[in-house]
């Protein structure tokens, strides 16, 4: 804990030094950023932690956002009301789709659960009222009430923060708690967690709609982030992003998902913004090309650092 | 509801399942030999379209560009079994699930690259671009009748070399029991680049085929993978006769759900309901079949290994 | 304290256990022998309830558990070893333990308390690992220990569960003299707490432990008696012993 605290000081002045140099679109990348690692990270608990490969996440995250945006759309911006709302539609969403899928293992699972990602994707597209395939878009942030406002990054950037922050809290309670344990064990020997009493079904049904539920509020997030609630965030190819990320940070560790998000994004970041002289020579619009180089460095980790930035700084075993 | 519309449908069905087929083949067995997702089938797919369009373009002929685009994708595939694929049999699960999932993201970005990011242009042989009159007055387009028929040749095909070659029986060897296979000398390297090739260029065919109807553009493999994969998990990794049974299913239910849900539903829920409700269970509809058939038979309808 | 009554199941085309009835009194050790592929590990798996039964019933201390899911039978008293190592290998010994304890006691769907803080749970693992001799190894990663150590955790964890009856697969498979011997003791210790129903090929383990023995062949039940019967039952001297007493 203590290695944190000092992280967690700069990240907190961070955007006031930001302000002072008049970087404030660097603040609203943060808040993306954290964002991400917040959706990561709940990936991470399913995954890393408890061992089911879900391929659907996107499924819970994306709920989530559609759930900020159409109450938004039917006048609730409340985000007492919306927010927890995000939480509970994605738990229920997780919840439905554990309870079908982790009757399945191996391949099956992999495949179930895409699967029912693609169903809430189509289902949510296919609402024309809410956008449809050109997606959402809200007329602001969710409303604290109180007469206080989210509008302004560097509110907005703390309140993301603070979420990010207890939910990491929370993730290392959890970790080193019972159940924490006994989703390790779980995780290592199924068939002999099982045989010694632990009703497996059970607990790695909880492990999914808790891990469902945080994703949901990062998607209420994300939602918020831009005012926008687009339908890719229920594709695939999200859920494939967001395994990613979890893979480049670490699986099965704290940090895992919050450095793998940072990762991701700052190496998408930088291609798009900082032009490489010798590379912009050779190819002129490589830039747009951005995903090449994802898909290559992804690849490289995948096979060269199966442990991720985590297992690469890290001198023990993960924890 | 009339009859012609139906076997309209029928048709369509039948003809979009047959394609199918001929990615969840050589997904199938991928799959059920080397025990190795590979999300990249899609890519292949991709690829072979767009190869394809090339060809006709270099060559200005239908005929002539699909041998050189099956060839030429297959080649590809095979590259890429050699220099990457290879690693990742022994991983797990969740490795070989990223590591092709990269090869997507890197395979749509260098097609972006060569060819641009608009769609591209493939269009049916001339001689088959009119309507043909089947049995019974309908009229129904001659380039589908001919997908249907290429997709009747190659499941007879595949079904001959499976079932009664020497090639087909290792291939089943191996696909049962891999560590028996290999026990009893069968060169397991090259067997399985040989699988992989073939696969690439049933995904290139494919590809080609649909190509005049779906439109060839970046990110088209992905749609497609996903039933490719419904199939493959219906009918039950590593059998060739569970991806045929699977893609028709998924085939018939798909084009037959998209068709007539709307209308059915509009027959007893106001029009602005139907027409929302319609489209949305249509489209989940193969995911519900997915499920029903995992409920029943958790390992697919005609799983290859005991 | 266990009772099998016409327990059937197969496989395909293949009768694995074949309408198989079989009483376990309390307090007995009941050595169950049959040649390879007999079906002894297949009923074991019925009974620990991670295969289901197709005919018959399984009634235990009373209580019909043909239905009973595997979690729930070891919380009614009924624990499993297995015949090929299965431990939690990343974990260490005191910890593969624990975790037993904390299967048993109590529910694991506590967040937010610290599992460190339960010092019971270590108090109680360390008792058991005195018992199954390796106390001396606590801290060790269960991945590095010996053949005969993974061995005696395996039984460890069954142990741990404070079972009323411990079905051993073939606790003693793949030892060498030594360690079957330390084996040995541990069951003669263990026998005096807790009934068991023993699977083994080591002859002169079962005729020493046992004080019944049941004989499966081609999964069905062809004796079942004292060992002194049993050794001179000329069925079973066909069917198995045979070679084994001569040797």
């Amino acid at each position: 804990m203590s290695r944190v605290l000092p992280i967690f000081l700069l990240l907190a002045a961070f955007p006031l030094a930001m302000q002072a140099m008049d970087g404030l679109f660097y603040v609203s990348l943060a808040s993306r950023m954290l964002i991400y690692a917040i959706a990561a990270t709940s990936l991470n608990l399913a995954l890393g932690y408890g061992g089911m490969v879900s391929f659907g996440h996107a499924a819970f995250f994306g709920a989530g956002a559609y759930t900020v945006g159409i109450l938004a759309a039917e006048g609730v911006t409340s985000l007492w009301l919306a927010w927890p709302a995000a939480v509970t539609v994605a738990a229920l969403a997780a919840l439905f789709i554990g309870a079908v899928s982790l009757r399945t293992r191996g391949v099956y699972f992999i495949m179930i659960t895409l699967a029912f990602a693609q169903m809430v994707y189509y289902l949510f597209v296919s609402l024309k009222t809410y956008g449809g395939e050109d997606g959402l878009a809200l007329r602001g942030r969710s409303d604290p009430g109180f007469g206080l406002s989210l509008s302004g990054d560097l509110a907005w950037y703390y309140v993301v923060l603070a979420l990010f922050g207890s939910l990491a809290y929370g993730l290392h309670r959890l970790a080193g708690s019972r159940f924490g344990r006994a989703i390790e064990a779980i995780r290592e020997n199924s068939a002999r967690a099982e045989a010694i009493g632990f009703p497996v079904y059970r607990y790695q049904l909880a492990c999914f709609v808790i891990s469902g539920a945080a994703a949901g509020l990062a998607g209420a997030l994300i939602a918020n982030q831009s005012s926008y609630v687009s339908p890719s965030l229920l594709h695939w190819i999200q859920s494939g992003t967001l395994m990613i990320m979890v893979i480049l940070g670490g699986v099965g560790t704290l940090w895992g998902g919050a450095l793998g998000a940072l990762a991701l994004l700052g190496l998408e970041h930088l291609i798009a913004d900082y032009q490489i002289g010798w590379l912009a020579r050779l190819a002129p619009n490589y830039q747009d090309h951005a995903g090449l180089a994802v898909g290559a460095v992804l690849l490289a980790v995948v096979l060269a650092a199966p442990r991720g930035l985590v297992g690469m700084f890290a001198r023990r075993k993960s924890a | 509801m009339s009859a012609t519309l139906f076997l309209e449908q029928g048709l369509n069905g039948l003809q979009f399942g047959l394609m199918l087929f001929l990615l969840a083949a050589g997904l199938t067995l991928v799959f059920g030999i080397m025990d190795m997702i590979n999300l990249a089938h899609g890519s292949l797919y991709m690829v072979g379209a767009y190869l394809m369009a090339s060809f006709v373009q270099a060559t200005g002929s239908f005929w002539l560009a699909l041998p050189l685009a099956l060839a030429a994708t297959g080649v590809v595939g095979a590259l890429l079994e050699l220099t990457l694929l290879r690693r990742l049999y022994a991983r797990d699960h969740l490795t070989q699930v990223l590591a092709t999932f990269a090869i997507i993201l890197i395979a749509n970005e260098a097609v972006r690259l060569v060819w641009g990011s608009q769609p591209i242009l493939l269009n049916a042989p001339p001689s088959l671009t009119g309507p043909v009159t089947l049995p019974g007055g309908m009229q129904y387009a001659s380039y589908r009748l001919l997908i249907i028929g290429v997709g009747v040749a190659v499941a007879v095909l595949l079904y001959f070399l499976v079932a009664k070659t020497r090639v087909g029986m290792l291939v089943r060897a191996g696909a049962s029991n891999r560590e028996m296979a290999r026990a009893m000398g069968v060169d397991i390297g090259r067997l399985f680049t040989g699988v992989f090739a073939l696969g690439a260029a049933l995904c290139a065919l494919a590809g080609a085929m649909l190509g005049p109807i779906l439109a060839v553009q970046v990110g088209m493999g992905e749609n497609i993978l996903i039933l490719a994969f419904v199939v493959i998990v219906i009918g039950g990794i590593g059998s060739i006769r569970g991806a045929l049974v699977g893609s028709l299913l998924v085939g018939i239910v798909d084009t037959g759900g998209r068709a007539f849900l709307p209308l059915l539903f509009g027959t007893f829920l106001p029009p602005q309901m139907a027409s929302a409700a319609g489209p949305a269970i249509a489209s989940v509809l193969i995911y519900l079949l997915m499920a029903v058939v995992l409920y029943f038979r958790p390992q697919g309808l005609f799983p290859a290994r005991g | 304290m266990l009772e099998l009554r016409n327990v059937s199941k197969r496989f395909g085309g293949v009768v694995a256990t074949d309408d198989v009835t079989l009483e376990v009194e309390p307090g007995e050790v009941h050595a169950l022998i049959g040649p390879n592929g007999a079906g002894k590990t297949t009923l074991i798996a019925q009974i620990s309830g991670m295969l289901p039964v197709d005919t018959g019933r399984i009634v235990f201390g009373g209580e019909d558990i043909t239905h009973l899911k595997a979690h729930a039978r070891v919380r009614a008293g009924l624990a499993r070893s297995y015949q090929v190592t299965s431990i939690f290998r990343r974990f260490t010994v005191l910890e593969n333990l624990a975790l037993a304890v904390q299967a048993r006691s109590g529910s694991s769907f506590s967040f937010w308390r610290p599992l460190a803080a339960e010092t019971a749970l270590v108090d109680e693992a360390r008792a058991v690992s005195e018992e199954v001799g390796l106390s001396e190894k606590l801290e060790t990663p269960a991945s590095n220990l010996s053949h005969g150590e993974q061995r005696a955790l395996e039984v460890g964890l069954a142990l741990a569960t404070r079972p009323r009856l411990l079905l051993l697969d073939e606790p003693m498979a793949g030892m060498g003299p030594q360690e079957s011997r330390r084996m040995l003791e541990l069951i003669e210790r263990l026998r005096r707490t807790v009934t068991l129903l023993l699977v083994e090929h080591d002859m002169d383990a079962v005729f020493r432990l046992a004080s019944r023995i049941s004989v499966l062949v081609d999964g069905r039940l062809i004796a079942t008696g004292a060992p002194q019967a049993i050794r001179l039952d000329p069925q079973v001297r066909r069917a198995y012993l045979g070679d084994e007493l001569a040797a």
